[in-house]
């Protein structure tokens, strides 16, 4: 047994995602991810299962393991009860802990995630805000979106919503000592430190490839990362 | 009563949803793309059917979307989700509702994580209580939104203003339901119906009227998967689902989609929108698109309340030809007024999907 699958082993979702993985391939045919991405759950449950430090190494360093959506559409149908997707979550987690996840195109997404949802948690106290939701990253959201962000705050008004005010409501203004206390969980629980590792290795990945890491969604290394698709992700 | 088939999976997978007295927790989503959903729930909890329902200001985000784009670890998101519970127990309340499938389902998770894994829970207590001194009781009874509706959903047919049904040939409207997948695929048992043939958004189209599409993709994915749509260069992935959906649902001739996951109506709705820029194509009749609703919009619509009020005029894919085939009453030239009349202007009009009647 290696020292990274010692490590898996101390998660608990690990524990919970795989217990013997026949190898049937029944998550393989459900999992929307592999429709579209090269990309084979089975593989992965196949993989952390054989123990192999070098394989499991290769794993958490390359494309695969982010093309999973996490809907768990295999959790539902694996007929050993195991959670690839599960599995997925653990080794993510694992790929950020040791900074592996700035090896891949797919990984070095993170920092992305990191300074939009991540960062708006603790600023709205929640993962969206239509504040930041911005046309110009968003042009899927269409003319519709266009026009109420120009007419925002009647258009809540008009659907009920408390935007920006005191009290309860959606799109609330949520207190100084509410985000004050989402801080301290981040603080305490690791949150912050996930937060910082993730700068911490893109940082040292953007001065590695030449481009400026920033500290904001305004930055050479946060576009580079949030645009980049090498088109060879895919089933061709 | 004979249960065979589907009924027979349906009365396997019952669950108990509480009967009043509901801490309600607001989606990040939702409240975002459809405020006017939260609102109109409560509006049929409170006014409609005399429920006491705690709407309270301090609850946060449970950190879900965080949660599944990886960025936010465990033992975060489980004392957040803690912290959600002490609200609650503060409060006076022993049920939890949940407007956000993905909170559901990370709640579902995560109580069954504290049983399994007793320790889990007594680190959530210690840093919970280290970072706001705050305790907490697991909710008696853990329900999504779209329960609460389903379990009164013949309540509401009493009292509605209109059905699910064409006014002109009687006939009952064409509805695809669209399940979010952390509703009951992880926990099959938590969900109305199981993972399979989920009965939660049947039961309300079945009472109020509607007739429900069995169609080869209804249990696939809308495509959101966190990291997969929030950033951009993945968007591909996320259009390819919706776009699988539409075209496996597309020969049945829906009338509407209902959903009741957050992120789901406002996906199945844009990529419509972005389908017919990029290929020209529309999936409805005459270049209309598939109206798409969240379940309380549907709830609200057969209330007979104000669609502009509901928040139907915030739809990409426009509802009008919904409202028109049912015979709903509305003001269309307030569609795109303030709430004191005030002019807005208008939405520019997509290239291909129909958006003005003229």
């Amino acid at each position: 047994m290696g020292k990274l699958y010692d490590k898996l082993s101390q998660d608990v979702r690990f524990v919970e995602s795989l217990k013997a993985c026949i190898n049937c391939g029944t998550c393989t045919a459900i999992c929307p991810a592999a429709e579209f991405y090269n990309y084979e759950p089975r593989v992965i449950a196949t993989t952390v299962q054989s123990q192999d430090d070098a394989k499991i190494e290769e794993l958490l360093k390359s494309e695969t393991i982010w093309y999973c959506g996490e809907c768990m559409s295999c959790k539902t149908r694996c007929p050993r009860g195991n959670a690839p997707g599960l599995l997925i979550i653990a080794l993510r987690s694992l790929s950020q802990d040791l900074g592996y996840f700035t090896e891949s195109e797919k990984g070095r997404q993170q920092l992305a995630l990191k300074r939009t949802i991540g960062e708006w948690i603790l600023k709205y106290g929640y993962c969206v805000n239509p504040d930041i939701m911005n046309p110009r990253l968003h042009p899927e959201q269409g003319p519709i979106w266009e026009w109420e962000k120009e007419h925002i705050e009647p258009v809540m008004e008009k659907m009920g919503a408390n935007y920006h005010g005191e009290g309860p409501g959606a799109l609330r203004k949520i207190s100084d000592a509410d985000l004050q206390e989402l801080k301290n969980i981040f603080d305490i629980t690791g949150g912050t430190e996930r937060f910082r590792k993730i700068e911490e290795s893109s940082e040292k990945k953007a001065d590695e490839m030449g481009l400026d890491c920033g500290h904001d969604i305004d930055s050479e290394y946060f576009d580079y990362v949030y645009t980049t698709n090498n088109s060879k992700h895919t089933r061709s | 009563m004979k249960y065979e088939g589907k009924k027979l999976v349906w009365r396997d997978y019952q669950k108990e949803i509480a009967e009043d007295h509901y801490f309600y927790a607001r989606s990040c989503i939702r409240q975002t793309f459809f405020p006017g959903s939260e609102m109109t729930f409560l509006r049929i909890l409170k006014d409609e059917l005399g429920k006491d329902v705690c709407d309270g200001a301090h609850h946060t985000s449970c950190t879900g979307i965080g949660y599944h784009s990886d960025i936010v670890p465990l033992e975060t998101t489980m004392t957040v989700i803690a912290r959600q519970f002490a609200l609650m127990t503060e409060a006076g309340y022993e049920n939890y509702a949940a407007s956000c499938i993905t909170s559901f389902g990370l709640y579902t998770e995560i109580i069954d994580m504290w049983h399994h894994f007793p320790e889990t829970e007594d680190r959530a207590r210690e840093y919970l209580f280290k970072a706001t001194g705050r305790e907490f009781k697991v909710p008696k009874n853990l329900a999504h939104a779209s329960d609460i509706i389903y379990k009164f959903r013949y309540e509401i047919a009493a009292k509605a203003k209109y059905r699910l049904v064409d006014k002109e040939t009687g006939k009952p409207l064409k509805v695809v339901e669209h399940i979010g997948c952390h509703y009951s695929k992880m926990f099959p048992h938590k969900g109305v119906g199981g993972a399979e043939y989920p009965y939660v958004l049947t039961g309300m189209i079945e009472a109020w009227g509607g007739e429900v599409i069995d169609y080869p993709e209804r249990r696939h994915c809308c495509g959101f998967g966190f990291r997969q749509y929030i950033v951009q260069a993945n968007r591909g992935f996320s259009i390819a689902c919706s776009k699988k959906k539409f075209d496996s649902m597309e020969p049945y001739e829906p009338d509407m989609i209902i959903t009741n996951c957050p992120g789901c109506p406002m996906f199945l709705d844009r990529w419509q929108y972005a389908l017919s820029e990029m290929e020209g194509k529309t999936y409805g009749k005459n270049g209309k698109g598939i109206p798409v609703f969240t379940y309380e919009e549907v709830a609200g619509i057969v209330m007979g309340y104000d669609p502009w009020e509901i928040g139907l005029q915030v739809h990409q894919v426009p509802a009008e030809p919904v409202l028109d085939k049912i015979g709903v009453e509305y003001d269309p030239d307030k569609k795109f007024k303030g709430p004191n009349g005030e002019d807005l202007g208008r939405p520019v009009a997509p290239s291909y999907l129909k958006f003005y009647k003229e």
